[in-house]
């Protein structure tokens, strides 16, 4: 799966700002961090401000403070603001009945749904700043690199 | 943001390996979590799981035999689905009352030492897909998704 632009900047920017409270940065100082257009992340910081789960501060030396609670928002209270996820696939599929390829097909894409969501659902801010510190994907990718090196 | 008290009552709460004097106050715990009494179950859990088990088992409690305040029940299983031997965790409550004070989370880290004191590397449970509470809280303990996926089929 993957997330459209949007999203992405603003899991960078929320995930950033919750790290630490108190702290606030710029639409810039994100952007620079992450390598990604300033311009793009000041919209999106807009809509995250509209939403709540970011303050404006205002002034010289302005920029973004975190504003919601990091261990009650999740990953997906994040997303669902830019995209549509977790969704019931059957809601937004064409339904034709007696297509039973088509409801089969649907069936699988349900279930993959259910998992996306499941997950997205139960990784709250603070739970990924954790993990985010821990760097599982350093020692639980290491075989799955390892057979990839000796399948090339 | 001003931080949460943790000076609570779930702090003091010892927690400890079972005992058949605690499994009323198990009983009674899992009644008012899951609306249902299960004596046999629970005895049948003790057997396998408790200190007098086969010895792979670990089933600890916090609090005193009068007043059951949490639970966790885990095993050490070897060799299913050709995995080597990993630690378990099929059961963890705590009373609603004491919740989100960190008690569920010292209930893990007392199974997961345990586990670690018998070598094992690895701690492995399964969660409701709708449960997010409990999915969150293990995750929030660290766990992300393993190598398997539950598959399972009506028996018609
Ligand atoms: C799951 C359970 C054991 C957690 O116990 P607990 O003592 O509240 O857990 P902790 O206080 O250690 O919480 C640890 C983390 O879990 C997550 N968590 C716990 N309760 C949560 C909730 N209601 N919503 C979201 N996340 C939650 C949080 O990330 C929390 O960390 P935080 O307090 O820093 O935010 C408890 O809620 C419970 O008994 N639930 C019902 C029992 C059940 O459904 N068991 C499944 C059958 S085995």
């Amino acid at each position: 799966m993957k997330f459209q632009k949007a999203t992405e900047f603003a899991l960078y920017a929320v995930l950033e700002l919750a790290a630490d409270p108190a702290r606030q940065l710029t639409a810039v100082e994100i952007a620079d961090k992450y390598g990604i257009s300033a311009h793009h992340l000041a919209k999106v910081l807009r809509d995250l401000g509209r939403a709540g789960l970011v303050d404006a501060v205002r002034g010289v030396g302005g920029g973004y403070r975190f504003a919601g609670n990091a261990k009650r928002l999740t990953l997906m209270d994040v997303i669902r603001l830019f995209e549509d996820v977790g969704t019931d696939s059957s809601d937004t599929a064409p339904r034709t009945t007696g297509e039973d390829i088509a409801e089969g097909l649907r069936f699988v894409v349900a279930e993959l749904d259910a998992q996306t969501s499941a997950t997205l659902r139960s990784i709250s801010l603070s739970t990924m700043l954790k993990l985010v510190a821990r760097h599982p994907w350093a020692t639980e990718a290491r075989p799955a690199r390892r057979a990839a090196r000796r399948a090339r | 943001m001003a931080k949460p008290q943790r000076s609570d009552p779930a702090e003091a709460i010892d927690i400890r390996p079972a005992t058949v004097a605690d499994l009323a106050g198990v009983i009674a715990l899992d009644e008012e979590v899951t609306g249902l009494v299960k004596p046999e179950y629970w005895h049948d859990m003790f057997a396998r799981y408790g200190a007098r088990g086969t010895g792979s088992g670990c089933f600890l409690v916090a609090g005193n035999p009068a007043r059951i305040d949490g639970f966790i029940v885990g095993e050490v299983r070897a060799w299913e689905f050709g995995s080597p031997p990993s630690g378990w965790v099929f059961a963890v409550q705590v009373r609603a009352r004491l919740r989100v004070l960190g008690l569920g989370s010292r209930l893990f880290e007392a199974v997961c030492a345990r586990f670690r004191a018998a070598g094992i590397d690895r701690v492995r449970t399964m969660v409701a897909r709708d449960n997010t509470v409990i999915h969150s809280f293990f995750r929030s303990q660290g766990m992300t998704a393993g190598p398997f996926i539950e598959l399972e089929m009506r028996l018609e």
